[in-house]
């Protein structure tokens, strides 16, 4: 079977940014937290691939463990998106039209309606910033997500007929949204799932950016950002480096997800807000 | 329609108290003591009581939560902790640059993104569709505060075509005070603007495959004419929704561009309040920005009503 | 020299043979039906012919329409052609129009697309147009959306704009194919008086052969995209060439037989069932409306015994079939199967449900395309107490699917591999696995061709022989129902208003609605007195 072009351009940048950050556990180009003021703002060169930064640390070895906050801080918020929404749109959607639907879906309707950065401000003005409250802030807006696109997906089934027989043979909701439902929309979670995950990413670095999310020592493309804000028009490749990391991996994530959509099931419709 | 817009109407009352009731919660309940919250560890015990007497902490909950809703509805919005002046005046000097910067984005955005979808969708699979897709792929991908930073470093820094940040005011007139907006404008616009093309783009394509096309095909209308006859209005349905979506996304990241064009808006104040402490004021603007977005959509829903006449009679 | 002149029409998509050497002609005031089962190109012979066949489609031979070649004008001389001098309807009614466009402006652009006409004046012709498809201002002004119009309606408005600037040829795609079978008679008969009255060609797309015998002055069989037979109506059905053709009719007239039901004990028993749903409320603090789906329905299932019931879509017969079925419950009354209660509490009744079973329409949503034919079958294993493991199970499985004509080793794939038919054997397969006392069939034979349809029929006769079979088959068709069941039941807004013996019931209908539906069912001329083998 031919893959699709943009599953393998996105699975590459994708595998790459991964790489980079799981070597990132074990090894760094250089020691992020040794700071050398003599050796600040070079551009890149054979000793410092990226360059390095206004306090003298190499660029890309900040790039490789701002991988990982990124992707740490996403994966999660997308797994408490997917945790709880899912499941709530199985059951939305396993008791259509009942008053627990209603509920479910309004309250969706209403974390929707509130605009989500202003929300994570909130949270971390009272909470305190640091990427646990990011995790939340992000997860919190993931959950209507899922809960939609799981309980729209999962009706389309419920009036199907293979779902009829299952529960002429006595099956209960519950056991025929995990045991038929489930497995049928398994493609579309996927799918938007990695599109939530490189949503996740850009909302990551913006809060990092304005100070609201992973705070110092640990480093974050939203923060390296910030710090080369002043320094852009000396040396521009300290605001480059980083803001280039989010779009390429920003990018080949949504590749992927739209190559896995063309493998897995091309009827497939992902919401991207 | 009568009922739809009450129907509505009830909808929006209901998502404001349920609003207001979280965001007092998180502000006035979660933090157990705001007063002690707002002074720090060395409070003295004195200017603590003096807090707690001018926050209304000797009233009950339901009380307080009354007292702040009803000053709200009738513009009183407290008085900031830190500058001693009502919030509702340093509301009102920075609101008008900060819904203006909104409303602008939101115009570039189906400005830009209209056009694109539309392109795209009637050159489908074609070089031109390829085109518009890949630069849409990319747009989705940028963070709006790095490109402003770039729009900056380009247009600002380089070229000189815009001061680098500040806002000039609408009193110089509404041109002066739009080209302060237009750098951080775009910035916010671009990137939803990719979103909305690539909504816009599908919406259309799913149209163009009804059955109702292909009556119109038959009617003999061209593939062109089936488009934008027929296809179009039926396609904003779903794109309404994004927009909906979009104003809320991009009021909210007004807050953040703001503070790279150094522009005086709700950004500045909320994040100075943050700082300080000032939870009064942090409550008041996020309660304030919650109801734009919220008025706002339930603008949205009545414009689905004016473009689907089915709505028009559902309960 | 005729109005459509089709010749020697290949056609290709993708590289894909569809249509092979089609030929065929239309005359002024004539109709013309082409018939054959799914797959066989009838449809892809109209979109060629309207010039709107799919991308990668690639066409030889020629269509002329009054002397000049679509094939090998451009697309907007196409444009300009169609709505004008070609005008076509659709099968679906329901999705055939716009729906945020009122059906006023909809006619009145055919008219304003080809003419420079005034708004007004295209408005007041489209009226005009809209009266005569039966549509009278009175009850359908021009200011209505598609929404508020029944489907019959709808197919009314497409009509209309099919035939607004009086075109030389209407091609019809099944046009009554969604439709009830009251409405599409009204509809046939519609098309038969524009046919005449305008003069123009009429070219019917249909897989209903007695439609096409009501109606067509002549047919053209086609088979796998070849035209196979074409003659006069009157004198293909008497004298009949191609084997295809043969199997055709015979399939569309297939009688199965039934070996004679028990003694009546009974089986399921329904007492005064009424089902309501709640509706919207009227005005905010208004009452809710209640609408009956089922109003007082009482009926009794023998052992052994075939029990039919009919009725157009609305009528309440799949809420009738949900009810029996146990998967809601009922406002009053009773529903026993076997003298026990489907309902207990507010609870299905599983020992009673063991012995029930269903099969339904579609063939392609029956079944989880995930999992293997062996899961697939066994499901309603769950309603039993201790179900076969092992040994015992593959002994099941095998069983049932010999029973249905398939064979052991199928119950490895996947529910894809199988065609239309084959899927429904292999419902049946899962509806027969627990050796249940009753089986529904809800319109279990409404999707397939008509051919596949007829095997069907015998596997269910077959069945029944072989085993103490009881059912309830639930359908629309009514020559199916006449040779599936033993007695019948006619369902009208909820009720039952007639019943008794399914011959009985056909042949001397006693109730106004029953004759009103048997009326409209369109009838193939009885050849099957003239000898035969001969």
């Amino acid at each position: 079977m031919r893959l699709p072009r943009s599953l393998l351009i996105g699975g590459f940048l994708s595998l790459l940014f991964l790489g980079g950050a799981a070597l990132s556990l074990f090894w760094t180009p250089y020691d992020i937290e040794i700071l050398s003021i003599s050796s600040r703002l070079q551009t890149p060169s054979a000793m410092h691939w990226l360059g390095t930064d206004q306090l003298g640390r190499d660029m890309l070895s900040m790039v490789m463990m701002g991988t990982r906050t990124s992707i740490a801080v996403a994966l999660l918020a997308v797994g408490i998106g997917m945790g709880l929404g899912v499941p709530l749109g199985l059951l939305a959607a396993a008791r259509r039209g009942s008053l627990l639907d209603e509920v479910i879906m309004r309250g969706n309707d209403l974390i929707f309606a509130f605009p989500s950065l202003v929300i994570a401000i909130l949270i971390t003005a009272v909470f305190g910033a640091g990427a646990m409250n990011a995790i939340i802030a992000i997860g919190i807006f993931n959950v209507p997500v899922f809960a939609r696109l799981t309980r729209g997906s999962a009706l389309s089934f419920w009036s199907r007929d293979f779902i009829l027989a299952a529960r002429v043979s006595g099956k209960s909701a519950s056991r025929i949204s995990v045991e038929h439902i489930l497995p049928n929309i398994a493609n579309l979670m996927i799918v938007q799932g990695t599109i939530q995950f490189s949503l996740g990413i850009l909302a990551e670095a913006a809060l990092s950016y304005i100070g609201l999310g992973a705070q110092p020592p640990i480093a974050s493309w939203g923060r390296m950002l910030a710090d080369a804000q002043t320094l852009a028009s000396i040396a521009p490749h300290v605001a480059l480096v980083p803001g280039m990391a989010i779009v390429l991996m920003v990018l080949g994530l949504n590749l992927m997800g739209d190559g896995l959509r063309d493998l897995l099931d091309p009827r497939i419709r992902v919401t991207r807000t | 329609m009568m009922r739809y817009t009450m129907g509505r109407l009830i909808s929006l009352c209901l998502s404001l108290i349920v609003a207001s009731i979280v965001i007092f919660t998180v502000v006035e309940v979660v933090p157990g003591d705001p007063a002690a919250y707002m002074l720090g560890v060395n409070a003295r015990p004195d200017t603590l009581a003096a807090l707690r007497s001018e926050l209304g902490l000797d009233m009950s909950l339901p009380e307080r939560y009354f007292a702040w809703t009803t000053g709200m509805m009738q513009g009183d919005f407290g008085q900031s902790y830190t500058y001693r002046t009502p919030i509702a005046a340093m509301i009102a000097d920075r609101v008008w640059v900060s819904l203006p910067l909104a409303l602008f984005a939101l115009t570039l955005t189906i400005v830009i993104a209209f056009p694109a979808g539309i392109y795209a969708a009637s050159r489908r699979g074609k070089l031109g569709d390829l085109g518009v897709m890949g630069a849409t792929q990319l747009g989705v991908a940028v963070p709006n505060f790095w490109f402003a930073m770039i729009l900056v470093m380009i247009f600002a820094i380089k070229l000189r075509w815009f001061s680098a940040g500040g806002f000039a005011g609408w009193e110089g007139g509404l041109l002066s005070g739009l080209k302060s907006l237009l750098l951080p404008a775009v910035a916010l616009a671009l990137p939803q603007a990719a979103i909305l093309a690539r909504v816009m783009r599908s919406s259309l394509l799913d149209m163009l495959g009804e059955d109702f096309i292909r009556t119109a095909r038959a009617k003999g209308l061209s593939r062109r004419q089936a488009l934008w006859r027929h296809a179009l209005r039926n396609a904003l349905i779903p794109v309404l929704t994004i927009i909906g979506l979009q104003f809320s996304f991009l009021l909210a990241g007004g807050i953040v561009i703001e503070q790279i064009f150094f522009l005086p808006g709700l950004g500045r104040l909320i994040f100075q309040a943050i700082s300080a402490r000032d939870l009064i004021v942090v409550e008041s603007v996020v309660m304030l920005l919650v109801f734009v977005v919220i008025v706002v959509n339930f603008v949205i829903d009545l414009t689905y009503a004016a473009v689907d006449p089915r709505l028009r009679l559902r309960k | 020299m005729s109005l459509l002149s089709i010749q020697n029409l290949s056609l290709s998509i993708h590289g894909t043979a569809i249509l092979h050497e089609v030929s065929l002609d239309v005359a002024a005031g004539e109709i013309v039906a082409i018939t054959g089962e799914s797959g066989s190109g009838k449809s892809m012979t109209a979109f060629a012919t309207m010039g709107l066949l799919p991308q990668g489609a690639q066409t030889s031979g020629k269509i002329a329409l009054e002397g000049s070649n679509l094939l090998a004008l451009s697309e907007a001389q196409m444009c300009s052609l169609r709505g004008r001098r070609i005008g076509m309807v659709f099968q679906e009614p329901m999705t055939a129009l716009n729906p945020v466009q009122t059906i006023g402006a909809q006619v009145a652009e055919t008219i304003r697309i080809h003419e420079k006409v005034s708004r007004h004046e295209a408005l007041s012709r489209a009226r005009a147009m809209l009266t005569r498809v039966g549509l009278p201002e009175a009850r359908f002004p021009l200011g209505r959306y598609p929404h508020e119009l029944s489907g019959g309606q709808r197919q009314r408005v497409v009509i209309a704009m099919a035939i607004a600037l009086r075109p030389r040829l209407l091609i019809a795609d099944e046009p009554t194919t969604a439709l009830d079978v009251t409405t599409q008679a009204r509809i046939l008969e519609l098309l038969r008086d524009l046919t005449k009255d305008f003069g123009m060609g009429l070219l019917m797309i249909t897989h209903d052969l007695a439609v096409v015998a009501d109606l067509a002055d002549r047919i053209v069989v086609m088979q796998r995209g070849r035209v196979v037979e074409t003659g006069a109506t009157t004198q293909v059905f008497r004298d009949m060439h191609h084997p295809y053709t043969k199997a055709l009719f015979a399939a569309s007239t297939h009688r199965v037989d039934l070996p004679k039901p028990p003694p009546p004990v009974p089986l399921l028993e329904v007492r005064n069932v009424t089902r309501s749903y709640r509706g919207a409320r009227h005005g905010f603090f208004g009452p809710r409306l209640e609408t009956q789906a089922v109003k007082a329905v009482s009926f009794t299932l023998n052992r052994g015994e075939r029990l039919g019931l009919v009725g157009e879509s609305g009528c309440g017969k799949s809420t009738l079939t949900r009810a029996i079925l146990g998967l809601e419950p009922v406002q009053s009354g009773v529903i026993l199967l076997g003298g026990a209660p489907v309902w207990t509490g507010n609870l299905p009744n599983l020992a009673v449900r063991r012995q029930m079973q269903v099969v339904f329409q579609d063939p392609y949503g029956s079944f989880n395309p995930r999992h293997r034919v062996s899961r697939l079958i066994t499901e309603p294993f769950h309603l039993l107490e201790n179900p076969p493991q092992g040994a015992a199970r593959s002994a099941k499985i095998a069983d049932a699917l010999t029973a249905v004509g398939l064979r052991p080793e199928d119950a490895d794939k996947y529910s894809h591999e199988f065609s239309g038919g084959q899927r429904q054997r292999l419902a049946i397969a899962r509806a027969l696995i627990n050796d249940p006392a009753l089986i529904v069939f809800d319109e279990a034979v409404s999707a397939l061709d008509v051919s596949v349809r007829a095997q069907v029929l015998d596997l269910l006769a077959e069945l029944c022989r072989n085993r103490p079979l009881s059912y309830l088959f639930i359908s629309h068709d009514l020559s199916v129902v006449r040779t599936i069941t033993d007695r019948v039941m006619v369902m009208q807004a909820g009720e039952i208003v007639e019943q008794g013996p399914t011959e009985q019931v056909f042949a001397y209908p006693q109730h106004p609605y029953t004759r009103k539906l048997l009326a409209a069912v369109p009838q193939l001329p009885d050849i099957r007195k003239a000898p035969d083998a001969s």
